[in-house]
C-alpha cells in the first residue's frame, strides 16, 4: 500500500463527504422549495438568488442559538445522541459505487471508497446502528415526549429493517454477490433490477422511507402528538445535527435505491456510444447524480401528498403486509432462479 | 306492546353511512396515492398565489382608507386651520393638535390666520373610518392609500405633522378621495360648517 493509494483515498473520501454535506444542504432548500410549489407558494427566495442562500443563513442561524442543555439530562449521552447520528449517516456512503472508475496512468481509480465484499451487509449494520442516535438522543433528553418518540422510532425502524432486507434478499439471490460493485456492474446498460425486482423495490422503498423517519411514517418526530419526538429538548447546533441527518439519511437512501434497483451509474446505450472509459465514468456519475436527486424529489413529493400513518396502521403495515409480502418475493425468486438453473 | 321505530329521516338530508367492503383496489392503497402524486405534482406546476409583497402589491379599492395626508393648497400653504372638527368627529380620539397664529412673515405657509403647529395623530388609535375628512370644512386631511409601516415602539406610530403634511414638491393624489359628490357636500350651505 504505497503513499499515492493512501492519497487517492485520502481524497476520494474528503470528496464524498463534502457531496453528502452540500447535497443534504441543499436538500434543505429543495425541502421548502417543493413544499411552497406543491401548495402554490413560491418558497424561500430572498436570501441569494432565487434563495440559493437560504441553507447558509438557516445555518447560521443555528449556530448562533442559545445551546441549552436540560437540567436533568445525561450530559454525556445528550451530546452522544446527535455526534452519533451525524457520524452514522455519513458512514454509509463508503460502499456505494459513486461512479465506475478513472483511469490515469495506466492504473484504474475506482469511485468507491471500499468496495467491501459483504457491501449490503455493511449498509444493513450501519442503518441498524442508527437507531442508536435517536434511542440515546431520546433517553438522555429526560422528558417523556422524548422518550416516547425514541421508542416509537426504535421500534419502527427494527420493524421496517426485517422487511428491508428481505426485500434485499431477492436482488442478492438474483446477482449472487454482497457487493454493491458487483450488483451495480450487473445492471449494465438497461439491465436494471427494478424490471426484474418491481415488488422487492415497492417494498425497499416503503421501508426506506420509515427508516429515514419521513413523512408518511415521521411518527417519531410527529409535531402534532409529541411537539418534537426525540429532539424535543435539542437545541442550537444539536438539534441541526438531527435534522441535518435526516437529509443526509435522505441522500444515503436515494443513492440506495438508485444502485440497488435502477442500475447505478448505468444508463442506455452507454456502449454504443464509443466514448472513453474516462468520460463513461464521468457520465455515469452524473447520471447517478439525477437519479438520485429524482429520488430526494420523490421523498419530498410522497411527504407533501401523503398524511401520517397512525402508529398501529405504520406496525400492521410492516408487519402484516411488508413482511408476508417480502417473503413471497424471496420464494418467486427462488422459484424462478431454479426454473432458469434447470432450463 | 311492539315499540315503532322511525327508520326513515327526519330532515329528509341524512346519508346512509355505507359500510362496505374495500375492494382490493382500495385495500393495496397504490391508485389512492397515485392518484394523489397526480393532484400535488399538478399543484407543483400550477400557478402560484404568491404576491411579491414589498415589490409587487396587491391591488386595493380606489377610496381604500389608509394613512392621512394634510394637504396644502395651490401656492403650497397647509390648508389646516387648527379648529379642531376632525379631532372631535374622531371616534377613536386619535388625533390632538395645538393652535397657533399665523405672524406676518407665515404667509406663505399658513393659508389661514389660525394654523395647527402641533398635529398629531396616534396611528394604533386610528380605525381609518375617514370621519376626520368627512368633518373637514377646509379640505386640508384626506385618507390616502399609503399603507402606515410597522414600527417597533407604540411612541413611533403618532405621527406629527413631518409625516402628515404632503411636501411641496411631491404632492399626494386625493381626487380617488374628493369626487364631486364630496365636492358638492363640502359646498353646501346647509351644511353648518359651511356657512
Amino acid at each position: 500500500m504505497d503513499g499515492n493509494y493512501i492519497l487517492y483515498k485520502f481524497i476520494l473520501a474528503s470528496v464524498i463527504l463534502l457531496i453528502s454535506l452540500v447535497v443534504a444542504m441543499y436538500s434543505t432548500l429543495l425541502e421548502r422549495k417543493v413544499a411552497g410549489f406543491i401548495q402554490d407558494r413560491l418558497g424561500p427566495n430572498r436570501a441569494g438568488i432565487g434563495g440559493i442562500l437560504q441553507p447558509l443563513a438557516d445555518g447560521l442561524k443555528l449556530f448562533f442559538k442559545e445551546e441549552f442543555m436540560p437540567g436533568t439530562a445525561d450530559k454525556f449521552l445528550y451530546i452522544l445522541g446527535p455526534s452519533l447520528t451525524m457520524m452514522i449517516a455519513l458512514l454509509t456512503s463508503a460502499v456505494i459505487p459513486w461512479g465506475d472508475s478513472f483511469a490515469i496512468n495506466g492504473t484504474l481509480y475506482s469511485l468507491q471508497v471500499a468496495d467491501v465484499n459483504v457491501g449490503v451487509l455493511y449498509v444493513f449494520a450501519i442503518l441498524s446502528i442508527g437507531v442508536y442516535g435517536i434511542m440515546i438522543g431520546g433517553w438522555a433528553s429526560n422528558n417523556k415526549y422524548a422518550l416516547i418518540g425514541a421508542v416509537r422510532a426504535a421500534s419502527q425502524m427494527i420493524s421496517y429493517e426485517l422487511a428491508m432486507s428481505m426485500a434485499i434478499i431477492a436482488i442478492v439471490m438474483m446477482s449472487g454477490t454482497l457487493s454493491l460493485k458487483d450488483i451495480v456492474e450487473q445492471q449494465h446498460g438497461m439491465n436494471w433490477n427494478i424490471w426484474y425486482q418491481p415488488l422487492g423495490f415497492l417494498i425497499f422503498i416503503v421501508c426506506a422511507f420509515a427508516e429515514c423517519n419521513r413523512s408518511p411514517f415521521d411518527l417519531p418526530e410527529c409535531e402534532t402528538e409529541l411537539i418534537g419526538g426525540y429532539h424535543t429538548e435539542y437545541s442550537s447546533m444539536k438539534l441541526g445535527f438531527y435534522l441535518f441527518a435526516e437529509y443526509i439519511n435522505m441522500f444515503i437512501s436515494s443513492a440506495m435505491i438508485a444502485t440497488l434497483f435502477f442500475g447505478g451509474y448505468n444508463f442506455p446505450f452507454m456502449d454504443s456510444l464509443n466514448l472513453s472509459h474516462n468520460a463513461l465514468t464521468i457520465i455515469g456519475s452524473i447520471v447517478l447524480f439525477t437519479k438520485i436527486l429524482f429520488f430526494i424529489f420523490f421523498f419530498m413529493w410522497v411527504r407533501w401528498t401523503l398524511p401520517r400513518f397512525r402508529y398501529d396502521q405504520l406496525m400492521r403495515l410492516g408487519w402484516k403486509t411488508l413482511l408476508p409480502l417480502a417473503i413471497v418475493n424471496i420464494l418467486i425468486t427462488g422459484f424462478v432462479i431454479m426454473i432458469k438453473h434447470h432450463l | 306492546m311492539t315499540v315503532k321505530t322511525y327508520t326513515g329521516s327526519l330532515s329528509g338530508r341524512s346519508k346512509v353511512v355505507s359500510n362496505k367492503q374495500m375492494t382490493f383496489a382500495e385495500r393495496i392503497y397504490l391508485p389512492a396515492i397515485f392518484k394523489g402524486f397526480g393532484i400535488t405534482i399538478g399543484h407543483f406546476f400550477g400557478k402560484k398565489a404568491t404576491l411579491q409583497y414589498p415589490e409587487v402589491t396587491k391591488s386595493r379599492s380606489e377610496i381604500y382608507r389608509g394613512m392621512h395626508v394634510l394637504k396644502r393648497d395651490d401656492q403650497g400653504r397647509e390648508r389646516c386651520t387648527a379648529c379642531g372638527l376632525c379631532a372631535l368627529s374622531c371616534p377613536a380620539e386619535a388625533i390632538t393638535m395645538i393652535a397657533a397664529e399665523r405672524k406676518e412673515d407665515e404667509l406663505n405657509l399658513y393659508r389661514e390666520e389660525k394654523y395647527a403647529s402641533v398635529y398629531e395623530i396616534n396611528m394604533l388609535r386610528c380605525i381609518f373610518c375617514g370621519l376626520c375628512e368627512e368633518a373637514c370644512p377646509k379640505e386640508a386631511i384626506f385618507l390616502t392609500d399609503r399603507i402606515v409601516p410597522s414600527d417597533l415602539h407604540r411612541s413611533d406610530f403618532i405621527y406629527g405633522k413631518s409625516l402628515l403634511v404632503e411636501p411641496v414638491d411631491q404632492r399626494i393624489d386625493i381626487s380617488h378621495r374628493q369626487t364631486p359628490a364630496v365636492l358638492s357636500f363640502k359646498k353646501d350651505p346647509t351644511q353648518t360648517h359651511n356657512s
